[in-house]
């Protein structure tokens, strides 16, 4: 039934858009401490 | 540390993979509801995953205000934006499981409410946090979080009690369960734990990170300006 | 412990004091409770049958409403004048202060819910089926709850941004029990259909957590870090 795929990919589109959140939160650090690293020498 | 993530990011694929096939195969298809069932096994695993880690959240804010640690803090920041999530899933699933089944999209059933007056209140705490300057944002936001438990339990009964005068079809109802659908709802219940561990664990150690380099920010642009003197 | 008590009664009296002698606050906000009451009237225009129905739901958002309002200026003018250091350093416990706050606001709120009940009543014939003097316990517990809160909640939101609207972010989903209580009691009061015991006793056990928990925790809010 089509309200069951719905409701899975729903579910997984929720968690991938969130990890995807966090996943661009983490280069942005990572970017983040490449720059001080880089002053810091 | 590195270890054990990766282990547990591993177990969880396993049993995600696992419970999807048991989901969607393995599992018989339900008399009454047909195949419109097995919304279930994502449904009722995510609400377990939210009050989980709600419950860390309230456990962290305690802590928090006990100790003043940091890292409580950090956690609590952490599960309360999983459980969310999680709790985003549960709302969006439990209006798609009850549509087919009953005809209408929402119906106060008491644990799809009571799961919706907790993403109300952590949708409020993440707001709280957003908006509050920085110093006193934690003591704060642990203090509402203390405020929001003690709700709940009076949200339950509230809504209980409301069920009882004006009675609402209830969704992922009752009786007997199949053995093996049984086995494939634990499954994914396991599955969607360690999900939810795992997820909470990737956004706590982000945030514990991304103090570090604002500290360490902060340190620099504190020395920077003897510097240009 | 006299001694908190003291302070209690001493704020609150500077505060009636300040509020009665700025008419202008007050005025103001009576007219808007007066506004929110027309505007209800013309947008839910039921028979008489039906409103009783619907009365406890429309009654208890409009003054909802109107808490908002009075709540929202609540710390406006410690914030003004520094009073909260001043207090921070002073050795007074911190829920006098807050008790103070709350009990004053709770006085404003019943005036305002006073003009807006009899207005409700006009408008929509009310008459109750049921005891009607359950609907002033009804109508001080469900104030009280919201004003509790309320007052707890407008301290928190004093150091953020977009104070005003956090406010009723913070303040209505907590207080969905109450609401809930609130609603139901007074709409089986109307009707005379249920008994609103189970909700005054829900109310009553609301009012309880809620303020003790604010008195505990208020300490942690007025001093931040």
């Amino acid at each position: 039934m089509t309200y069951l795929y719905a409701a899975y990919i729903a579910t997984w589109a929720i968690h991938l858009a969130y990890l995807a959140s966090l996943l661009r939160r983490y280069i942005r650090v990572r970017k983040e401490i490449e720059l001080l690293k880089a002053k810091e020498k | 540390m590195k270890r054990s993530f990766t282990l547990l990011a591993v177990v969880t694929g396993v049993l995600l993979s696992w419970g999807l096939y048991g989901a969607l195969i393995a599992a018989p298809t339900e008399q009454t509801m047909g195949d419109v069932q097995r919304i279930f096994y994502y449904h009722v695993p995510s609400a377990w995953t939210a009050f989980c880690l709600f419950f860390v959240n309230l456990a962290a804010s305690i802590v928090y205000l006990a100790k003043r640690n940091s890292k409580a803090d950090a956690l609590a920041l952490a599960s309360a934006e999983v459980g969310v999530v999680f709790c985003t899933i549960v709302l969006v699933t439990g209006p798609i499981w009850a549509r087919p089944v009953w005809g209408i999209w929402w119906t106060w059933d008491l644990r799809l409410t009571l799961t919706l007056v907790l993403w109300l209140i952590y949708v409020s705490y993440l707001i709280l946090r957003r908006f509050s300057s920085s110093g006193q944002t934690p003591v704060i936001a642990a203090v509402l979080a203390v405020l929001g438990a003690l709700d709940v339990p009076l949200v339950y009964f509230s809504i209980w009690f409301y069920r009882t005068q004006h009675p609402q079809p209830v969704i992922g109802g009752g009786g007997s369960i199949d053995p093996r659908m049984l086995h494939v709802f634990f499954v994914n219940l396991a599955a969607f734990s360690c999900f939810g561990a795992l997820v909470c664990w990737s956004r706590y150690r982000l945030e514990v990170v991304r103090r570090q380099v604002e500290e360490a920010q902060a340190l620099e642009s504190l020395l920077e300006p003897r510097g240009s003197r | 412990m006299s001694s908190s008590s003291a302070i209690t009664r001493a704020t609150l009296r500077k505060d009636l004091r300040l509020e009665w002698r700025s008419k202008d606050a007050i005025n103001s906000m009576l007219f808007f409770a007066l506004l929110v009451v027309v505007i209800f009237s013309f947008s839910f225009d039921p028979t008489a049958e039906e409103s009783r129905r619907i009365a406890g739901g429309l009654v208890w958002v409009a003054f909802l409403f109107a808490a908002i309002v009075a709540l929202n200026q609540t710390w406006a003018r410690e914030l003004r004048n520094q009073v909260l250091d001043a207090y921070r350093i002073s050795p007074a416990p911190a829920n006098s202060l807050f008790l103070a706050k709350a009990l004053g606001n709770f006085i404003f709120v019943s005036v305002l819910e006073g003009l807006m009940t009899p207005l409700f009543i006009v408008f929509y014939n009310l008459r109750a089926v049921g005891p009607a003097y359950e609907l002033l316990i009804v109508a001080v517990l469900g104030t009280w709850a919201l004003v509790v809160n309320g007052t707890f909640f407008a301290a928190m939101s004093l150091r953020t941004r977009s104070r005003e609207i956090m406010l009723p972010l913070l303040l209505f989903p907590i207080s969905i029990p109450a609401l809930l209580a609130m609603v139901e009691a007074t709409t089986s009061i109307l009707t005379g259909e249920f008994s609103a015991k189970f909700w005054i006793v829900l109310l009553v056990a609301y009012d309880v957590v809620f303020t003790t928990g604010c008195l505990f925790l208020f300490e942690l809010v007025l001093h931040g870090e």
